[in-house]
């Protein structure tokens, strides 16, 4: 008897959708909150070949939601651990690991390689990033997003339908994650399976897709509401044109004659105009620190304040720097609203 | 003119509330009741609100009276 004989039996499956199954390739951007869950039932059903794309590594605070990660996978990386878990569940799948972020560079090429992709990204540059290399590739994407204990979920360039351009035309800065605001792990659990379902059905080609429909979860009230979207020729044109837009959120600083360091990664927006403001990731720091002036105050900064302060004892214990300032509180603290 | 106005996400949260009824006198487009019911919230990006009316997403409608209006900010979470 097949592993898959109880969806088999169901007549939306049977023998033929199996073997669609097995044919499909499905790209899972983020291995977090909602990919992990998706990633699981996917491999459950048996799609045949899984690209798992994810440069970041597993933190202690994932662990709540995101059910492929152990304690002892802490620090590992999350593409690579989850594969290696996902074979264990299922030898029969096919798993590509990509442990880079998805970026303008790349996108298209590695987009065009799969059937679908699932969002499971936690901020909007990815998202519009994912958006216009699909309408590129033309290939469907299927869309989540969670703000504390609500969700939105859609299916998106499917069959020439609405796009997430058509929803929401332009990026915004307000880019909370989960980290900054909370979320229960059940809620990323419940929208990532609602993705693995609207992958399924793309793939068999049965039910009702969610195309043309925003579907809006309440967690703690219970309820859910569908909104139609329309299509806004316009926009998916513009794409089709000049290519994946680049999401740059310009901002301005309260205090541009100062020096800045940004110790953010390069995707994290908003971005503050202006010709002293460098932007070197903690991570490059070692690497890049002779960029960084050291005869004039230079004021450093990061989303929240923790990162850049971290950046601060690094280039003054190891680099002897002496003329730093970490900025608290983040950028929103030195920008004009 | 009576119309119900739902709130989502940080729009909830800033109006601290999930639902109320507004009314008017006169005629509203779905925009102009947007701007109405966000004024003095502190949203940094009102902009990126969208609008449903009557579960579609469209903002250019004059709005009945009974209508359902939405403001649906985006999410980033995953």
């Amino acid at each position: 008897m097949s592993r898959y004989d109880r969806q088999i039996k169901l007549k939306e499956v049977g023998p033929e959708g199996q073997e669609k199954l097995r044919n499909a390739k499905v790209l899972i951007v983020g291995v977090g909150g909602l990919g992990c869950p998706a990633a699981m039932y996917l491999v459950g059903a048996g799609v045949g070949t899984i690209g798992l794309m994810d440069h970041d590594r597993v933190d202690k605070s994932n662990l709540h939601r995101q059910i492929l990660f152990q304690e002892l996978d802490i620090g590992k990386p999350k593409a690579m651990v989850a594969k290696k878990r996902l074979e264990k569940q299922n030898s029969e799948v096919q798993f590509k690991v990509y442990e880079e972020p998805l970026t303008m560079e790349n996108a298209k090429k590695i987009i065009q390689q799969y059937d679908v992709v699932l969002d499971g990204t936690d901020n909007f540059e990815t998202k519009y990033l994912i958006n216009d290399a699909c309408i590129l590739a033309n290939k469907p994407w299927v869309f989540a997003s969670i703000y504390k204990n609500e969700g939105q979920l859609s299916v998106f360039n499917y069959q020439n339908g609405p796009t997430y351009r058509c929803v929401f035309p332009k990026s915004t800065r307000e880019n909370i994650s989960c980290e900054a605001t909370g979320v229960l792990g059940v809620l990323p659990g419940i929208l990532g399976t609602l993705q693995a379902a609207e992958v399924l059905k793309i793939i068999l080609g049965t039910g009702e897709v969610l195309s043309g429909k925003l579907k809006l979860i309440n967690m703690m009230r219970g309820s859910e509401q569908i909104i139609k979207i329309n299509k806004r020729p316009d926009e998916v044109e513009k794409i089709r044109e000049n290519g994946i837009a680049p999401v740059y959120i310009d901002c301005d600083l309260k205090n541009a004659e100062h020096w800045y360091l940004d110790v953010r990664e390069v995707f994290e927006q908003p971005k503050p105009k202006g010709k002293k403001v460098l932007n070197i990731p903690l991570s490059d720091l070692t690497l890049r620190y002779r960029e960084i002036p050291n005869n004039q105050e230079v004021f450093v900064f990061c989303q929240s304040g923790k990162r850049s302060k971290n950046a601060i004892e690094i280039l003054k214990n190891e680099f002897g720097f002496h003329n730093l300032k970490n900025v608290e509180g983040g950028i929103e603290t030195i920008i004009d609203a | 003119m009576k119309v119900t106005v739902k709130y989502f996400g940080l729009v909830a949260e800033a109006a601290e509330k999930s639902e109320e009824v507004m009314e008017f006198d006169g005629t509203l487009t779905a925009s102009e009741l947007k701007a109405k019911c966000l004024n003095g919230l502190s949203i940094t990006d009102k902009e990126s609100i969208q609008i449903a009316v009557n579960q579609n997403l469209d903002d250019k409608t004059t709005l009945k009276d009974g209508d359902e209006v939405a403001l649906l900010p985006p999410f980033a979470g995953g």
